[in-house]
């Protein structure tokens, strides 16, 4: 008997809307939800079946019994493997207090269960990923509007002109927002894209800047300064609502577009044409702030100039422009029952200092890589558990091997993941999640102009001996005598938990998959935005408060990127739209497509090097060395080379990623302790590589 | 007379290869054939802007195919909508077919060692739906098309 399951994606983490049809326990097909996507949906969300049939990923829970790494596992039952973690995270709290315990995930609408479990233990330290992605950007919006990145939606479908700072958006891909994308340009709008290479996004580009590595912040401030010089922003927006406006305009005077072209390497007569444009266009313009935006020492002021250039176009709440994300309260309705909101707060300071060493940081999840300093050294004091839910480390943070140092000093690391990440394959634990498509979680909301409540729901039984993120935590929790605070026993109950205040029910997501707060888009008052940012004076705040009084510039003097030594290159990386960083890699249609990636190399350098597309290439850093092959092209900076993250992986069982192409992360040494002192991402891109033509390229045969 | 085109928006693709998984999936195919195919020309630079062009191609579903002309047990056959197909339970997969494709379409499957090729997800068709590659397609750039005398 078929049935039709309304469900979310989980091949990446935007978590696009499904429909899944089932027969017989297995799926039949999987499509974007219709009422939201009309069918769309990417390779990555129909390869979800090859995920469900893979064989190399945990069977059941796994216990290691070989050094760290050595792939010695035992498999246990699930009662064993609870015990095992519960009585070895109630040693470490009697020890050395429940603050030493830490949880990390990689952020998304159902972190607050996850809070809420580290939290009941009484540990402050929940943390995310995000300090590898997108902490800047985040940042950068609080210092500006006192709201975090997803404050406001963008309304890329009305908007006329959309500007894109390497935000590479039709290959990191999501598939609503591309979509927007297309039907702006459909209708004529008009796309500037500015990269250090030229990705598929720039190639729909009506206008295309291919800068000098490390060079956004000096094109933000060029583009300022011919803003301001042909008045071409919204004068009376600025006025009503903007701190620090005067200081802006004698910080950019010599930041001029002639200053910006020389020092990108583009010309000033693009800059001022394009400033001409958006005039035209204005408020329907959107610079884009970024999105993985941990790249360069300044990233996180040229995301504060491409915020402020958005100010200036007095894009905020209009059609076509940023929009207030609204919630269920701006709908009249409750919202959903928070787990985390039952626990009370941990009384520890956090051991990444963020919120009391570093107050100009977001509390929520704090900076990941900062708790390595505290393994290494005990200071605040000592972490001895981490728990890492659907989150890598390993792939995600830089220079594996210093943080293996720090994890010398931790007594228990747990991986629940649905994959061997490279950080589970060599921790101590696995608790294998079940795949998306036989898991539930819990309901979340999504805010935006239309605010939805959102759910994933099973759509067949889990193949092998795994379980529900919720059911891990809940098996943990009943163990660590906090069960309190997850009163349920099945997904429906977990539901109806949450769903209580809303008045709403399950049932009310048989219709559309989602339950819709509102049928059009809520706006705010334009004009008595007053108290809607959450800044210290309540305007946007060019010149923020809570970076004076940390001592640090709003404002920043721009310095000029370090030039490569001879023979070295600034390695960069990016994505591809047919897979998620290293999680599908292996999986088998995927690998079909795309089984390993390929250095990018500036036609010039690579003749220069004598190299030629598809030779085998030597890429240096520091003691490691990984070999690619060469993809030549002339639409790559020459400072630059880049490849597509996520390859390179270590972990034998997954016999088709199994040291196919090469890991960024690996050459990446040192950097875990390249922090951006005012914005707290790391420095990802300020990693210089020596690229050579490979021995491996053989020209004579010695064997018959 | 064929009645139907897959036409690809070039100005809406944007390369993402879903379209080739999707079909592979809605036909249980394994690693190994691949029923459909986005490809794109170098990039090359126009007007400031390195650009390029994306192409679709699956089977051309010949007016007066050779693959059902060559194929000796009659598995390989052309509807009156035109659409070229393989009836599975006659093919005994010796891929002449293949060979007198001039653009070698038909594949090996080697789930069933029999032929499979693009047959314009019939189906889906026969049941009002479109080909899979079109109703998924990322960013609906595949449109499934009737083809109306003038």
């Amino acid at each position: 008997m078929a049935k039709s399951v309304w469900s979310m994606c989980g091949m990446c983490s935007v978590r696009c809307p499904i429909r899944v049809e089932v027969e017989d326990g297995k799926i039949k097909w999987i499509e974007g939800n219709p009422y939201i996507l009309k069918g769309a949906l990417c390779a990555k969300g129909s390869a979800g079946h090859a995920l469900v049939e893979d064989d190399e990923r945990p069977h059941g829970p796994l216990i290691r019994t070989g050094p760290r790494g050595s792939g010695n596992w035992k498999l246990v039952t699930w009662d064993e493997a609870f015990d095992y973690v519960a009585e070895k995270l109630k040693k470490i709290k009697e020890k050395y207090g429940p603050e030493s315990i830490m949880l990390s995930c990689r952020g998304g609408p159902f972190a607050d269960l996850f809070k809420a479990f580290i939290h009941a233990i009484g540990s402050p330290n929940f943390s995310n990923h995000d300090s590898a992605c997108g902490r800047n950007v985040h940042h950068a919006a609080k210092t500006i509007y006192g709201l975090g990145r997803k404050g406001f939606a963008y309304d890329i479908k009305n908007c006329k002109h959309l500007i894109l700072f390497g935000r590479n958006l039709f290959e990191a891909l999501r598939l609503a927002e591309a979509n927007q994308v297309m039907d702006m340009l459909d209708k004529g709008g008009r796309l500037t894209y500015v990269d250090v290479r030229q990705t598929i996004t720039g190639v729909k580009a009506t206008r295309f800047f291919l800068v000098r590595p490390g060079t956004d912040y000096a094109l933000a401030l060029g583009m300022i300064n011919e803003v301001l010089k042909q008045g071409a922003y919204d004068k009376e927006f600025v006025e009503k609502y903007v701190i620090g406006f005067d200081e802006l305009c004698s910080f950019i005077e010599p930041y001029t577009a002639e200053w910006a072209a020389k020092e990108c390497g583009v010309k000033p007569n693009a800059i001022k044409a394009f400033v001409k444009e958006i005039n035209e266009d204005r408020p329907r313009v959107i610079f884009h702030p970024g999105w993985m935006l941990s790249r360069y020492h300044d990233s996180f002021y040229a995301s504060r100039a491409l915020q402020i250039l958005n100010v200036l176009m007095g894009n905020i709440e209009v059609e076509g422009g940023q929009i207030f994300s609204k919630g269920p309260g701006d709908c009249g309705v409750k919202g959903l029952r928070s787990f985390d909101a039952q626990v009370p707060k941990p009384a520890a300071p956090r051991a990444d200092l963020v919120g009391d060493k570093y107050k100009h940081w977001d509390k929520g999840p704090g900076i990941f890589h900062l708790f390595y300093e505290a393994m290494r050294t005990g200071k605040p004091y000592p972490i001895k558990a981490l728990i890492c839910y659907r989150h890598d480390p390993f792939n995600c943070f830089p220079d594996p091997e210093s943080q293996k140092e720090a994890l010398e000093n931790v007594e228990l690391l747990v991986s629940i993941d649905v994959h061997y990440s490279e950080f589970g394959w060599y921790s101590d634990v696995i608790l294998p999640e079940s795949t998306y498509l036989e898991r539930e979680n819990p309901i979340a909301t999504q805010k935006g102009p239309k605010p939805r409540f959102i759910v994933r729901q099973r759509a067949i039984e889990p193949r092998l001996d795994t379980k529900a993120c919720w059911e891990i935590f809940k098996g943990l929790a009943d163990r660590l005598d906090i069960g309190q605070y997850f009163p349920f026993n099945t997904a429906e109950e977990m539901w109806n938990w949450q769903l209580e205040p809303t008045g709403y029910s399950i049932k009310d997501f048989e219709e559309k998959g989602f339950i819709p707060l509102t049928d059009k888009p809520i706006f705010y008052d334009r004009n008595n935005l007053e108290g809607k940012f959450k800044t210290p004076s309540g305007k946007i705040e060019f010149i923020s408060q809570v970076l004076t009084e940390q001592g640090l510039p709003s404002l920043k003097p721009y310095e000029s990127p370090q030039k490569p030594p001879k023979g070295q290159f600034r390695l960069v990386f990016g994505r591809t739209a047919v897979h998620t960083h290293g999680h599908t890699v292996n999986n088998p249609l995927l690998n079909e497509l795309m089984p390993e990636n390929a250095i990018w190399i500036n036609k010039r350098v690579a003749a220069r090097l004598d190299i030629k597309e598809g030779d085998w290439v030597d890429i240096i850093s520091e003691g490691k060395k990984a070999v690619i092959r060469a993809r030549i092209t002339e639409f790559i900076h020459p400072e630059a080379v880049y490849m597509t993250h996520g390859f390179g992986r270590e972990v034998p069982v997954q016999t088709r990623a199994y040291l196919a192409g090469a890991s960024d992360q690996k050459l990446q040494r040192g950097l875990l302790n390249k922090t951006d002192p005012a914005g707290g991402g790391l420095c990802l891109c300020e990693k210089f590589v020596t690229i050579k033509k490979s021995v491996r390229n053989a020209k004579r045969r010695v064997e018959l | 007379m064929n009645k139907y085109l897959i036409y690809l928006d070039q100005k809406r693709c944007i390369g993402c290869h879903g379209c080739e998984i999707h079909c592979k999936v809605n036909k249980n195919l394994p690693v190994g054939p691949i029923l459909c195919e986005i490809s794109h020309e170098p990039l090359r630079e126009i007007k400031g802007i390195p650009r390029t062009e994306f192409h679709f191609r699956s089977c051309y579903h010949c007016d007066d195919p050779e693959c059902v002309k060559a194929c000796p047990t009659g598995a390989m056959q052309k509807r009156e909508d035109g659409i070229v197909f393989i009836e599975e339970d006659k093919c005994i997969g010796c891929m002449v077919c293949q060979k007198a494709c001039p653009w070698h379409i038909p594949q090996l499957n080697p789930a069933t060692n029999k032929a499979i090729k693009c047959d314009y997800c019939k189906d889906r068709i026969d049941a009002g739906l479109k080909p899979a590659c079109v109703t998924k397609c990322a960013t609906h750039a595949l449109k499934f098309v009737e083809l109306k005398p003038l």
